[in-house]
């Protein structure tokens, strides 16, 4: 085990923990519209989340730090190469942190920021999985680390079946959460969300298998050649008939909830381990071109200086906030909401 | 160039809330240290209204502070790439070490208050205060660094860390931090006394006013004035270590002893020999850095003159920040004489300055921003890589301008709205005694007996 790759699997770890934790208030952001019938259950909906969705933003404030000081040159290559796209995310996402903090201060722009909420969820819920659909397929790549394509390339089939594929997990995550947090009408439309936003998940997971194997041959080699790859996939495929029966059931809200949070882990283990070790590989520009963990990585002391502070810090991190969601446990009621 | 307005863009619009985050956090600490105390509802409905004008600001700080991090990889890669390995870690550090800490209990102060004992409640206040203060340490180690860089090494043409404690701790760092925390609980002390005041101005709320304005009198006046001492301090490490910066600060040119220093003047720049008019006092820039008119201060002839700032710019930003601090001096000093002589509700127009005085410690802190960022032009990472070297090759113009203007039409009704609903919340005040009282009686009732924590 080399720093480089104790970084490679902090960065997959906390990205990770952002799409699960972030995953479920962006879902449950992009249902909004749909899910919350009246005043009260749209209360319900953001008080659900209100206490802790900024400490789950957080983890891609520390993922992209991180990423920035491990891998400086991926990090670079990607923020500047999806250029349009990253700045579309960050619109999204200030819009929706504000909307979050002012709807119940503004009563005459109610309708402004329940927009905002909605679009500042869905945005970066499709555009987070079309670049992870970049990173596993490849992009092409100068000698300086540049992306060398254009913004239309990004859009391919593949990596828009890995966004829309990204979209339905985290739907269906916010749906199972939902599910948990809330009562009555709005709780078995969650349910009803849940079932069948969790069928489209696997049907898509399945078709994006399929299409990396038959057009990224490196990553489904990497998985399939690897006994870690083979462990992620076993663990998805239990997961997916766990949670599945979960899912169908009533009251089994926590179960589910948790089994699509198992169901990330294993895709997200998957493609990890299908891109190591490179983290984006080169197409269509010679192989070296491609960031791999040693190439793109940062000066060692920065490595060990950084794994002082994870140490330090993601326990303490994990600590409190599983204290947080202790506290606000249970289901949320309209008169929990903001004073 | 474009990346650069951009980027000045964006961190001068995030700087405007950040200060009253930090300002406010601090006030948010007073009031639940004095409500965790007393324990009486008037001391809560004080502490709460504060929470709502923290929260509401913190919000913005946060949004648009992850434009910044974002920026640097998607504007500036080359810089990215350059410096990633020294740069970055405390970017990372902010986001494990002190972000988590803020908006995780920031979730507790906004929905706990049912949910947690008064004690947790109140440690939450502390650790969000103690997350902000953090934060900017790490913040400001990244900038320091690009000032003063230190502990690294070039390899490969980059920037490789040789030395943590050197690096954070460079030359720099120290005064830096002191002089914008400083400046930071100025503003905020500055914004509460502005909104007290207008509370004792349409006599209301006057006990909470009353209350409120002694605490941000006292802390405000300490703060402004210990901050000449600090920014002194700030200024004899920028003449060591950034001469030319601080050459550019009074627009030197000759290297000489007995270096004039202004109080106020205008620059013109004759092809980088500047020539200014105004008010001066003949070798103070001298005695100030060195004790004695014979010191001799680096001119801005010590560098080429493509190394050289943009005078006019770096000039008037320094000298309008250090005006602004020496009128909040004499601004908390009269209020707060007046009001140990009982006269300060009688003096409306006294009243009406500290109202007015609400957005003037942000204008100097952004003034103080712009001279120390101009001021280091043109160089990114002083006397290493040049700004215009360290843009992302791939992002067209065409880009930047279509996400600048998105970014100030975004930003724009971000700020109208922010300011609608800090004066909605300052206009409906605290809540009242009795009414919060009433409110909660008539929640608690539904409540199942047995049920609750």
């Amino acid at each position: 085990m080399t720093l480089e790759n104790i970084w490679f699997f902090l960065v997959a770890f906390l990205l990770t923990g952002y799409v699960i934790l972030d995953g479920f208030d962006l879902g449950a952001g992009v249902l909004y519209p749909f899910i919350a019938r009246n005043e009260d259950e749209k209360r319900v909906v953001r008080a659900s989340i209100g206490p802790i969705w900024d400490g789950n933003e957080v983890w891609l404030v520390a993922g992209a730090g991180a990423v920035f000081a491990a891998f400086p040159m991926v990090y670079a290559m990607t923020f500047s190469g999806f250029y349009l796209a990253i700045m579309l995310v960050l619109f999204g996402l200030i819009l929706r942190a504000v909307s979050l903090e002012f709807r119940h201060r503004d009563k005459s722009w109610s309708k402004v920021w329940d927009g905002a909420f909605f679009l500042g969820s869905l945005v970066p819920s499709i555009l987070v999985g079309c670049a992870l659909g970049n990173v596993i397929r490849g992009v092409p790549m100068n000698a300086n680390g540049d992306y060398t394509g254009t913004f239309l390339q990004l859009l391919n089939p593949y990596s828009l079946l890995v966004a829309v594929t990204g979209l339905f997990l985290i739907v269906t995550h916010g749906a199972a959460w939902l599910a948990l947090k809330s009562e009555g009408a709005m709780h078995a439309r969650a349910v009803q969300y849940r079932k069948i936003t969790f069928w489209v998940c696997a049907v898509l997971a399945i078709a994006t298998s399929v299409a990396t194997i038959a057009t990224v041959s490196r990553a489904s080699d990497n998985v399939l050649g690897r006994p870690l790859g083979w462990c992620f996939l076993v663990v998805l495929l239990l997961s997916l008939l766990y949670t599945i029966r979960q899912m169908m059931k009533e009251g089994a809200e926590l179960r589910s909830f948790l089994g699509s949070a198992v169901t990330i882990v294993a895709l997200a283990g998957i493609a990890a381990v299908g891109n190591y070790p490179e983290i984006v590989p080169a197409r269509g520009t010679p192989p070296e071109t491609s960031l791999t963990v040693t190439n793109s990585a940062s000066g060692h002391l920065t490595l060990q200086v950084m794994l002082i502070v994870a140490i330090i810090g993601c326990p303490l991190v994990l600590l409190y906030t599983a204290y947080v969601y202790w506290v606000f446990r249970g289901k949320t009621k309209a008169a929990d909401a903001e004073y | 160039m474009l990346s650069r307005i951009q980027f000045a863009f964006t961190v001068g619009y995030h700087f405007i809330f950040v200060p009253i985050s930090i300002g406010l956090a601090l006030m948010v600490v007073f009031s639940e240290r004095r409500y965790f105390k007393s324990n009486i509802p008037a001391d809560k409905a004080a502490s709460n209204f504060w929470i709502k004008l923290f929260t509401t600001t913190f919000a913005i700080g946060v949004a648009t502070g992850l434009t910044m991090e974002f920026a640097f990889g998607a504007n500036w890669a080359d810089y990215s790439r350059y410096v990633g390995s020294i740069f970055g870690a405390p970017l990372a550090a902010e986001g494990l070490l002190a972000f988590f800490l803020e908006s995780t209990f920031l979730g507790v102060l906004l929905f706990g208050r049912k949910k947690v004992s008064r004690g947790v409640y109140y440690a939450s206040a502390w650790l969000v205060m103690i997350g902000t203060l953090l934060s900017a340490v790490w913040i400001l180690i990244a900038n320091s660094w690009q000032q003063t860089p230190a502990g690294y090494k070039i390899e490969d043409g980059r920037a490789i860390l040789t030395s943590f404690w050197a690096a954070a701790f460079n030359p720099s760092f120290a005064p830096r931090y002191v002089h914008t925390i400083v400046a930071c609980v100025i503003a905020g002390c500055f914004v509460v006394a502005s909104i007290c005041a207008w509370y004792l101005l349409k006599k209301r709320h006057l006990h909470f006013a009353r209350q409120a304005l002694v605490t941000a009198l006292v802390v405000g006046l300490l703060a402004s004035a210990a901050m000449p001492f600090i920014g002194h301090w700030h200024a004899l490490e920028v003449a060591k270590f950034q001469p030319v910066k601080m050459a550019a600060f009074e627009s030197l040119y000759d290297t000489k002893a007995s270096a004039p220093l202004y109080l106020f003047g205008w620059v013109r720049d004759h092809n980088g020999d500047p020539e200014v008019t105004g008010l001066k006092i003949p070798g103070g820039l001298s005695l100030m850095l060195g004790l004695s008119t014979s010191h001799v201060v680096t001119g801005l002839d010590s560098v080429k003159p493509q190394d050289r700032p943009p005078l006019q710019l770096v000039f008037q930003s320094y000298h309008l920040m250090i005006a602004l601090s020496f009128l909040f001096i004499g601004v908390m000093l009269l209020a707060l004489i007046m009001h140990f002589l009982k006269r300060l509700e009688k003096a409306r127009w006294l009243l009406w300055l500290l109202v007015a005085c609400f957005p003037l410690p942000l204008i100097a802190i952004n003034m103080g921003w712009a001279a120390t960022e101009v001021g280091r032009q043109p160089w990114i990472v002083q006397g290493l890589l040049r700004t215009s070297d360290g843009v992302s090759p791939v992002v067209s113009a065409g880009e930047i301008w279509a996400t600048l203007g998105l970014f100030g039409l975004i930003y724009l009704i971000l700020f109208i709205a922010w300011l609608r609903i800090f004066l909605g919340i300052i206009r409906k005040g605290p809540d009242d005694v009795v009414e919060m009282l009433e409110a909660e009686r008539a929640s608690a009732q539904p409540a199942p007996a047995g049920a609750g924590r």
